[in-house]
């Protein structure tokens, strides 16, 4: 079964993959001629996605904190998974966004000349220094895994070797500096995590324009969703590439996760509840005029269907028969259960993204403007093209076929623990 | 012009000496303005048109578009008309969440974008509560056709640098664009684009710290309104309502 989905995960990646490249095609040739946003509604699909994948690479790197700072011990073995698929998750979301630059080639002036005063500058220095604490710390978790694997043959082990930088030192002393140099990194990680996607919520918030966005709650429902969505995304991933997955030990951090993922979600429907009840009540048009758009506008199925039924009722009923209600060995499908309620949230997450990004810009901020002057983008209306479809759909596949082939290349999960049943 | 003592012939010729006076002080000692009477203002949206042409505005980019408006119930009903150039706001927030220093505020007042150095990530356009910036997205109004005539690819001359739209990639293309006051032209001692052609004389510019100035009389008065004034963007362009 396992096997089968990490096949299916590897045909769905390739052929979005393949798909997906003439949605790139399209624009590098057409550039943002070919997609849907414009003057009025200047963010749209991308901006989603990349919010969406930053939230997963958040959330998941805050659990891999679990295994590091707070030493938990029956989440012991998935720390470098959770690590991975944070990095995985982050060069996503870091594409999506590049994409979405009107001048891509000059996203470096974000860093080498940043504004202290734009969120967005912000971002792209925490961005470059989590980039980095992922990378030291996938590097410290693995480097004796790295030092076993390139003793062998092969393409793997050359990788290992040179992936280990000469490091050989395997003695139980330089285990133990791993060990507190990952709490340290870890330790640095979690507010960072924290600054950055707090900080994208911040983005968001800051923007006085938009009524919709401008609560001082938008940083923690962004924290809050990350924590949801990148926890139930390991969930799902830990079932399929995760270690010792037929032991009782596993059946139980499965468990585990779930109960987690099931109080997160609870609580992101909680802020979610809050800030709708709240905007519709005053009944002031620049806030309900999104809310009403979101729960009772022509696309109404993004929230209702697919973020409220399959985004929390099923995976909440899901996760709190089996991982809240069920008995240890009872049946064994617990596990499985759970993973499905991860991938559930995990996946539709990306309507609670679109239901942020969208609604807030389809209010003209000035009455009368949509009918003022016309052109191409001078419109309070937006569909993502096929293009723009596309495009996410290779981001995506980009970012899987990553984790896919990382986890197939390094020690990410030690062998031992590789078998699948 | 129930308010003012000044023939309807003589206000071009006022606006102008005022602009030559504030023009020979130094750029920090004046602050441009703009004052739209919207009790003249009759639609015709001449300025829009005008504001295309001067600026060479492709498909999508719009600095100065006329919002009409109905008001009052049938059968008392009027219309009125309301231009919206950019506010060249006093705190401009498409200046603060700018991430990469391509967009400021010059000392006579100015919101100025570098558009070499905008990467066009659009927030500016997302925070300004006005919707006074736009996306130039690349079009050519000649696409879909086989050709792309000369004119379409002609220089653009804002912030008093020129603008060659050789290609699509070429900025402005790809960034946010807005009003500029119509600077190149300020620079030369004319009015704005705008202002020269405004039919029923609604449209006044000049400088604030100049107290003689016309548009220092006109921001004097009770009719006075700035849009949006409780996000205390403190927008140069000013209302008589």
């Amino acid at each position: 079964m396992k096997k089968r989905l990490n096949g299916l995960a590897w045909l769905l990646a390739s052929v979005g993959f393949v798909i997906g490249l003439y949605g790139l095609y399209q624009r590098f040739t057409l550039g943002h001629r070919m997609a849907d946003y414009g003057s009025y509604i200047p963010w749209g699909l991308w901006v989603a996605a990349y919010i969406y994948f930053i939230g997963l690479s958040a959330g998941s790197f805050l659990l891999s904190t679990l295994v590091y700072v707070a030493r938990i011990e029956r989440l012991e073995k998935i720390g470098k998974l959770s690590l991975f698929t944070a990095f995985a998750c982050l060069v996503g979301a870091l594409i999506s966004i590049w994409l979405d630059l009107g001048h891509e080639f000059r996203v470096y002036r974000v860093v080498l000349h940043p504004n202290f005063r734009s969120m967005m500058s912000w971002m792209g220095i925490l961005y470059s220094s989590y980039f980095l604490i992922i990378l030291v710390e996938l590097w410290f978790a693995m480097r004796v895994d790295l030092i076993a694997a390139g003793r062998g043959q092969g393409a793997s082990a050359a990788l290992a070797r040179v992936v280990a930088l000469g490091s050989t030192d395997t003695s139980d002393s330089a285990v133990e500096r791993d060990r507190r140099i990952l709490k340290v990194l870890g330790s640095i990680g979690v507010p960072l995590a924290i600054a950055f996607h707090g900080g994208v919520g911040a983005l968001f918030g800051v923007v006085g324009a938009r009524t919709y966005w401008h609560s001082g709650l938008t940083p923690i429902a962004f924290l809050v969703g990350a924590l949801a969505s990148g926890g139930a995304l390991l969930a799902a991933i830990v079932y399929v590439w995760g270690p010792d997955r037929d032991g009782p030990a596993f059946e139980d951090m499965m468990r585990f996760l779930g109960k987690v993922v099931l109080a997160i979600v609870l609580l992101d429907l909680l802020l979610e509840v809050s800030e709708f009840f709240v905007g519709l009540y005053s009944e002031i048009p620049d806030e309900a005029i999104p809310i009403r758009a979101v729960l009772f506008g022509s696309r109404w199925y993004v929230f209702w269907v697919v973020h409220i039924f399959f985004g929390v009722l099923v995976p909440v009923w899901l996760l709190f028969r089996n991982a809240v209600l069920r008995r240890t060995g009872e049946g064994g499908r617990a596990a499985g259960a759970v993973a499905l309620a991860g991938f559930l949230v995990a996946v539709t997450f990306m309507a609670v993204r679109l239901n942020i990004v969208i609604p807030a810009q389809i209010n003209p901020e000035i009455a009368g403007l949509e009918y003022a002057f016309t052109g191409p983008g001078l419109k309070y209306t937006y569909l993502p093209t096929l293009g723009e479809w596309l495009v996410t759909v290779w981001v995506s596949s980009f970012s899987v076929l990553l984790f896919l082939v990382g986890y197939k290349l390094l020690p990410i999960v030690g062998r031992d623990d590789r078998e699948v049943a | 012009m129930a308010f003012m003592d000044i023939e309807p012939q003589e206000i071009r010729r006022r606006m102008t000496e005022d602009l030559r006076r504030a023009l020979a002080k130094p750029m920090n000692e004046r602050h441009w303005v703009m004052v739209l009477d919207l009790a003249k203002c009759v639609g015709c949206t001449a300025c829009t048109t005008a504001c295309v042409a001067e600026n060479h505005l492709p498909p999508g980019v719009v600095y100065r578009p006329v919002i009409e408006r109905e008001i009052g119930r049938y059968p008392n009903v009027r219309k009125t008309f309301m231009p919206r150039p950019c506010m060249q706001c006093d705190n401009p927030p498409c200046v603060k969440v700018c991430p990469a220093h391509a967009t400021w505020k010059r000392p006579d007042g100015i919101v100025e974008i570098d558009y070499d150095k905008c990467i066009g990530c659009r927030y500016c356009i997302n925070a300004c509560p006005y919707s006074a910036r736009t996306f130039d997205k690349g079009f050519y109004y000649s696409d879909g056709t086989p050709y792309i005539p000369d004119y379409e690819k002609k220089p653009a001359f804002e912030y008093g640098r020129t603008w060659p739209r050789r290609n699509r990639h070429d900025s402005p293309a790809g960034n946010a664009r807005k009003c500029t006051f119509c600077l190149h032209r300020i620079d030369k001692g004319l009015l704005p684009a705008c202002v020269t052609t405004c039919l029923g004389d609604a449209t006044y510019f000049g400088d604030s710290n100049d107290p003689d100035s016309l548009v220092s009389r006109l921001i004097a008065s009770p009719r006075v309104m700035r849009l949006k004034a409780e996000f205390g963007t403190r927008p140069s362009t000013y209302y008589l309502v």
